[in-house]
């Protein structure tokens, strides 16, 4: 039967590639990140608003849960993610900060002025310097990071279709969770 | 108006492809040969239409017509011509088309070229190139429309990316997509083999001249593509063992395995069945090289967009094709026992020997390369197969090869004599063996396993050169004239012994590149001057440049040897624009003994500039192989007795 080799090693191959693309759990760009679990690399960043003063990985953590979008006036998907953003906003327990990426500050004004501003905090990354350190791979890309400054989860690609919901929030939920128990743990 | 026709000749070529897989099958199957003959039409009017709809496309980025989802997404109006055009390419749904439209060309020469081969067999042929033809172009109109539209249209596009925009880049996906499409002809070829029971010498001789042609184009696109990694990425290096160059790397090795059984079967009428599978293997190789890359199921630096729809499509085709087709080959295994008869130590046995070796590497390097998905299926945890496995399992499983090639031209058919070839081959080992002591103890590298390297080079080029010698019938008193015995070894051969020649000329460029290599990371200002190797780099200027759509640093640097200016290199640091993005541009200057490579990175403190400064003795030794093996390939291609139109009736071409 050495003739159904062949076919025999390939259909196995084929089951395996099966079960991981209809593993809807699974997403190739997640695991590729090493960050997960890490604590958020160290940067500071100038404010982009005259409120926002200086942004740096000390705000990340003060005990509060927080999710870090990176975005651009340029990208167009950023547009389109855009109200998911504001949908968070308008939650009082959770910190949305934006990170500019390679973005003139002009024009990340006129585009929050245009759009609508979701975010508590917004850093100026024009160089792409904090990008690079985060390991962002395009713009829009987003983060959660834990109340200890940890990063817990990573988006990537633009918010939209039903991710918010299935994704970000039960995520969001989870961590925020976790976070509560390490907290009043502290404090005990 | 232009999305629509290109949309429109689309579903035109699915239809036609449609009726191009099932008639031909229906018409052999009824003996009916007036039908059969319609294949030839039908692979032309899809080749048309599927032509129509490139020209479509590619008009779209040329006009800039941002109408198009695809144009707007990958172009912009600003973008010099040249990558317009590559831009028709550089997307997903764009080389999808390619795709089809290279399969398209493909039959359509089959239909050209192969007018002698008995109209039974071309037409199963064609309809089998219809089916891969069908599955593409449904595949582009259920999942990756190029046409789709944008309502309304933006005025601008997205750009393409800057990485893309350059040269080396523009035309290695080409040169491989030609690759792996011209191996779906070997594969038609098999299949139809297999559906008319008529896997013969003949049959290896028709199957040849294709294998080879795309062989070439392979080779081609693997040397443009680490050319392009080389100098457009920056990192010194030129071969990443990723997963997408692992894609195109495995068709090679299949397809070389091929070119060597297929002459078993030609000459000897043996390995029938074995040269079946590695036909369609070698396609099933592409064809998986694409699901890797567009599935998303592996992270690489190459990857396109990625949808989980587009994955299932394509794994539902490779099942059925590849599945399907080994299937076919495991029923009809049973017929295909081969004739020839041979000892081990023979031409055919060390064309085996090739073989096997080619094969198991294959197969090394798909399971490194799909080994952290299966054990990230298994345990949930991720891994990765670094380049020191693989380059491992390469010196285990090349050097015996790189040993065997040196014998194996040498070699009789049927029964050859190793005691004989050895002595013969005699010089060759006492080269090898001068130039391993040589290279341990002179400085470039003191490695054991560098010294072996070179040995294995000089090994292989002296044992070239000596069937050269032999091939001419020097100082064998022979009467005839130099030029008449010239003359007289056919351009197969010329293109094998260049093609090995090459091989030999890669291994330097690797081995010496490898182990001699000086590299120096600073961070420097202007003024300072670093000593690399034996070269002295000083940063002259730093200035501001600015190019077509981008805007760049860049650094001068003089090079100095013993004093004497011999070069200048100007790295840039580029951003483009549109969209915004930096590039490292290195600069290289080769000289005869290696290249001189100076990238420039980000402003450091202090007026300073990180910058890597390279040495690479003897690399460009890479792609002067990889040339020699394209070289090579190409005269083989010009014998004429593998002249694909004159294969089946020589005595016509006498005539």
């Amino acid at each position: 039967m050495k003739r159904f080799l062949p076919l025999v090693l390939f259909s196995a191959m084929v089951i395996v590639f099966a079960a991981m693309l209809l593993d809807g759990d699974r997403n190739p760009a997640e695991i590729n990140s090493v960050f997960i679990g890490q604590p958020a690399p160290a940067f500071d960043l100038k404010g982009l608003r005259s409120q926002d003063g200086r942004l740096s990985q000390t705000h990340l953590a003060d005990g509060q849960v927080k999710i870090v979008n990176f975005f651009a006036s340029w990208c167009v998907p950023c547009r389109a993610e855009h109200p998911a953003l504001m949908a968070l906003a308008e939650r009082s327990d959770i910190q949305v900060y934006g990170i500019a990426y390679k973005d003139a500050e002009r024009d990340s004004r006129a585009f929050l002025s245009e759009l609508g501003d979701p975010f508590d905090k917004i850093g100026v990354d024009l160089n792409g310097r904090v990008g690079i350190e985060w390991g962002v791979t395009g713009v829009p890309e987003t983060f959660i990071v834990d109340g200890a400054g940890v990063i817990r989860y990573r988006h990537l690609g633009p918010i939209i279709g039903d991710s918010l919901e299935s994704r970000l929030l039960p995520e969001l939920k989870n961590i925020t969770r976790a976070n509560h128990e390490t907290q009043s743990g502290k404090k005990d | 108006m232009l999305g629509e026709v290109g949309h429109v000749a689309l579903i035109l070529a699915l239809m036609l492809s449609f009726i191009g897989m099932t008639l031909p099958h229906v018409a052999a199957n009824r003996g009916d040969e007036r039908i059969m003959r319609y294949t030839d039409r039908i692979t032309l009017g899809v080749f048309f239409m599927v032509a129509t709809s490139f020209a479509a496309l590619t008009i779209g980025f040329l006009i800039s017509d941002f109408s198009l989802r695809v144009v707007a997404a990958n172009s912009h109006s600003l973008k010099p011509l040249l990558y317009k055009i590559t831009g028709v390419w550089g997307n997903h749904e764009g080389s999808v088309l390619f795709w089809a439209l290279n399969l398209s060309i493909f039959g359509a020469a089959v239909v050209a070229l192969g007018q002698n081969l008995p109209i039974r067999f071309r037409s199963r042929v064609l309809a089998v190139q219809m089916l891969i033809i069908f599955g593409f172009i449904l595949f582009m109109l259920l999942t990756s429309n190029p046409f789709d539209r944008l309502n309304p249209a933006p005025f601008e596009g997205n750009g393409l990316n800057p990485l893309l925009q350059d040269p080396g880049l523009a035309f290695h996906p080409p040169m491989l997509y030609l690759g792996y499409v011209g191996l779906s002809v070997a594969f038609s070829f098999a299949i139809a083999a297999l559906l008319e029971r008529e896997v013969t010498p003949q049959w290896a001789r028709w199957v040849r001249p294709w294998t080879l042609a795309a062989w070439v184009f392979l080779t081609g696109g693997l040397a443009l593509g680490s050319w392009w990694a080389y100098y457009e990425l920056g990192w010194g290096g030129w071969w990443f063992w990723d997963p997408t160059e692992n894609a195109a790397f495995m068709p090679w090795l299949v397809a070389t395995a091929l070119l060597h059984s297929a002459i078993v079967v030609e000459k000897r009428d043996a390995l029938r069945s074995w040269t079946i599978l590695l036909a369609i293997v070698a396609f099933s190789f592409s064809l998986l090289g694409t699901f890797i890359v567009r599935s998303g199921i592996v992270t690489s630096v190459h990857a396109f967009a990625t949808d989980p729809a587009r994955g299932i499509f394509i794994l539902v085709f490779l099942a059925l094709v590849v599945g399907g087709s080994l299937l076919l080959f495991a029923l009809r295994a049973p017929e295909m026992k081969g004739g020839g008869l041979f000892k081990v130590v023979s031409r055919e046995g060390a064309l085996i020997l090739n073989n096997v070796l080619l094969s198991v590497y294959a197969a090394v390097v798909l399971i490194g390369t799909l080994y952290p998905l299966l054990n990230e299926a298994l345990t949930g945890t991720q891994i990765s197969v670094g380049p020191p496995a693989f380059n491992f399992f390469t010196i285990v499983l090349m050097s015996p090869l790189i040993v065997a090639v040196g014998f194996g031209p040498l070699m009789a058919w049927k029964r050859g004599q190793i005691g004989r070839v050895t002595k013969w081959l005699l010089p060759a080992l006492s080269v090898a063996i001068i130039v391993m002591v040589a290279t341990y103890w002179s400085s470039i590298g003191g490695v054991l396993l560098t010294a072996f390297g070179v040995g294995l080079g000089g090994w292989l080029l002296v044992a070239v050169l000596i069937e050269v010698h032999r091939k001419l019938k020097i100082g064998t008193g022979s009467r005839r004239s130099l030029g008449y015995r010239l003359k007289a070894v056919k351009r197969s051969e010329w293109g094998m012994t260049l093609a090995h020649g090459g091989l030999a000329v890669m291994i330097f460029g690797i081995v010496i590149s490898e182990a001699g290599t000086s590299e120096t990371i600073a961070a420097m200002k202007v003024g300072d001057e670093v000593r690399v190797g034996a070269y002295d780099f000083e940063m002259t200027k730093v200035e501001p440049y600015v190019g077509p759509n981008f805007t760049a640093v860049q650094a001068r640097f003089n090079v100095r040897e013993d004093g004497e200016l011999i070069a200048e290199l100007t790295p840039q640091n580029r951003l483009y624009h549109d969209p915004i993005m930096p590039t490292t541009e290195a600069s290289i200057h080769p000289l005869i003994s290696g290249d001189l490579y100076a990238t420039v990175g980000e402003a450091a403190i202090n007026d300073r500039w990180r910058v890597r400064l390279y040495f690479k003795p003897f690399i460009s030794g890479i792609w002067l192989g990889t040339f020699m093996m394209v070289i090579g390939g190409l005269i083989s291609l010009s014998d004429r007795r593998l002249r694909i139109g004159t294969v089946q009736q020589p005595q016509k071409v006498a005539g």
